[in-house]
């Protein structure tokens, strides 16, 4: 198995998959932990959906570059959202229902009426569950998946005690005189770049996944903020690295079995802490 | 000059207002008790003189060098907080804040400031606890310190002991005393044991369809008192 894999490993598209799954793994589990507490986890959700159908319209549209049109699309998106979840809870949540399942099927319904492939289902369940894509990356993609990456991790860094007392408690920060606006509309548009990344990576389906798993995983095991941030960016990383090997010598799609690599890690996390609540009594 | 002073205020959401015609003023040292019938907008007033809302109409002043980002703030506790991954130390810097400026980190200072108020709320010994493993009273303490790293000067406590047993409640109100009478913290509290509120402030705002503020001893003298104390059933101190 070790020879098989030294040598994938000689293959450039092998180890540029690796680099930026890693990468995608690592800030898509950052802002976890933010997301869940936020409740914003419906936003990543629906702004999935509205990065497929983005891509539908690049498709449509032959864009040879999809995320010239993908990446403002998701981020005006992600404005737009946080700003109507904001004014009512109730009306935001429809309005993401309705954004987002609207995007799926217009992008579904645009992709049938105008693509030129033979091969229309398996188009549509590779931009779903990301099958193979991040095998094909150009190297323009791998590139731009690296600058992106590390201007979230560096933003991530450092506005770190900001997000911290923004999730922990808004209001308390807006009369500290944080300004509570414009890190929202920071962590909004960072969740949207995190969205078109990881798209290549997992697809729009499983994205939330790569998301929530790490951060609840997490949340089992520890207690400080610091300590539950580092281990999901850990476990995450972990989880996508086992993902792409073992998708690679099983031959199964990368998508799934990063995000089975992250429910197995939840359900270790969520075991062990069982246990350690158990002996502790 | 006073801390605070607020003139004529209206307060309410979306253009519809739930209080009006508030004039009181706060001064350094004292120890404001903010009483009032449920949903009379007691915690919509405490929001607006932090700015986190802005008044209907009226004026809010802050006087002797106090800036409105310069008030620790304990709030009624959200449901957030309730899962929250978070350790004592970590809540109770957070509380440094307001004085980061355009630093992205906390610096020595901030640290030595969080460490000074848990020490004052002895909660050292709960510095690597996660918050949300402690009790409700320790809890309440920590969201103090909190809001202690966030001034030097005034202090407001929105129903700081909701929830607590009566022995626990003593103590928090001890702690505010202290606050107050020794290191010399101006406090607004709003709280719904009228009984403890007239114990413990120096002045009275009593907000609702009537409205009074002044010390204490008016407000006791006061026909509305009588009333609101025989509803409440608390005693005359
Ligand atoms: N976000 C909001 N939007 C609209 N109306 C609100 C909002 N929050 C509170 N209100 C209304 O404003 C009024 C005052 O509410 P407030 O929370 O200030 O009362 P309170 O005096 O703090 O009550 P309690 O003693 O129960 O804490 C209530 O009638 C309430 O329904
Ligand atoms: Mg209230």
């Amino acid at each position: 198995m070790i020879e098989t894999l030294r040598m994938y490993m000689q293959y450039d598209m092998v180890r540029n998959a690796l680099i930026v799954g890693v990468l995608i793994a690592l800030c898509s589990s950052l802002l976890g932990v933010t997301l869940v507490l936020k409740r914003f986890s419906y936003i990543g959700d629906g702004l999935s959906h509205v990065a497929f159908g983005a891509i539908a319209i690049a498709a449509v549209l032959h864009l040879s570059d999809d995320m010239v049109l993908v990446m403002p699309v998701t981020i005006l998106c992600a404005v737009l959202l946080l700003r109507t979840g904001q004014k009512t809870r109730i009306r935001g949540d429809a309005a993401i229902a309705m954004i987002s399942v609207g995007a799926l099927a217009v992008g579904y319904l645009l992709m049938n009426i105008f693509s030129a492939s033979s091969n229309l289902s398996g188009d549509v369940c590779s931009t779903l569950f990301g099958s193979a894509s991040i095998l094909t990356l150009t190297k323009a993609e791998v590139w731009l998946s690296i600058i992106l990456s590390v201007v979230v991790v560096v933003i991530f860094l450092l506005f770190y005690n900001r997000i911290f007392a923004v999730t922990f408690d808004e209001n308390f920060a807006r009369a500290a005189g944080t300004k509570v606006e414009a890190y929202n509309l920071l962590i909004a548009v960072v969740i949207a770049v995190i969205i078109v990344l990881a798209m290549n990576l997992v697809g729009s389906l499983l994205i939330s996944a790569l998301v929530i798993f790490p951060a609840m995983s997490a949340m089992r095991l520890f207690r400080s903020f610091r300590a539950v941030t580092i281990a999901s960016a850990v476990l995450s990383v972990f989880c996508a690295l086992m993902g792409i090997l073992v998708a690679i010598l099983a031959d199964t799609p990368v998508g799934s079995t990063i995000v089975g690599m992250d429910i197995l890690a939840f359900l270790i996390c969520l075991g062990t802490a069982r246990l350690q609540g158990r002996t502790s009594k | 000059m006073a801390l605070l002073t607020c003139k004529d205020l209206v307060l309410g959401y979306d253009g519809h207002p739930v209080l009006s015609g508030i004039s009181f003023e706060v001064c350094a040292g004292d120890y404001l008790c903010i009483v009032g019938e449920n949903g009379s907008g007691k915690t919509t007033l405490m929001k607006t003189i932090l700015g986190l809302q802005k008044p209907l109409a009226g004026k809010i002043t802050f006087g002797d060098g106090l800036k409105q980002n310069e008030i620790g703030y304990l709030p009624q506790q959200t449901d957030v907080q309730r899962d929250f991954p978070a350790t004592v130390r970590e809540i109770v810097l957070s509380g440094c804040q307001g004085r980061m400026g355009r630093r992205p980190f906390y610096n020595r200072e901030d640290k030595k400031t969080a460490a000074q108020n848990m020490e004052r709320l002895d909660l050292s010994a709960l510095a690597g606890r996660c918050y949300r493993e402690l009790s409700g009273g320790q809890q309440q303490r920590v969201l103090l310190a909190r809001a202690l790293c966030a001034t030097q000067k005034l202090i407001v406590l929105d129903e700081p002991v909701s929830g607590l047993d009566p022995h626990v409640t003593s103590e928090m109100y001890g702690l505010i005393r202290n606050l107050n009478r020794e290191d010399g913290i101006t406090v607004m509290m709003i709280s719904h044991d009228i009984t403890a509120a007239l114990q413990e402030a120096t002045h009275i705002l009593h907000v609702g369809e009537e409205l009074f503020f002044g010390t204490k001893a008016d407000y006791l003298a006061s026909p509305l008192a009588a009333r609101f104390l025989a509803l409440k059933g608390g005693e005359p101190v």
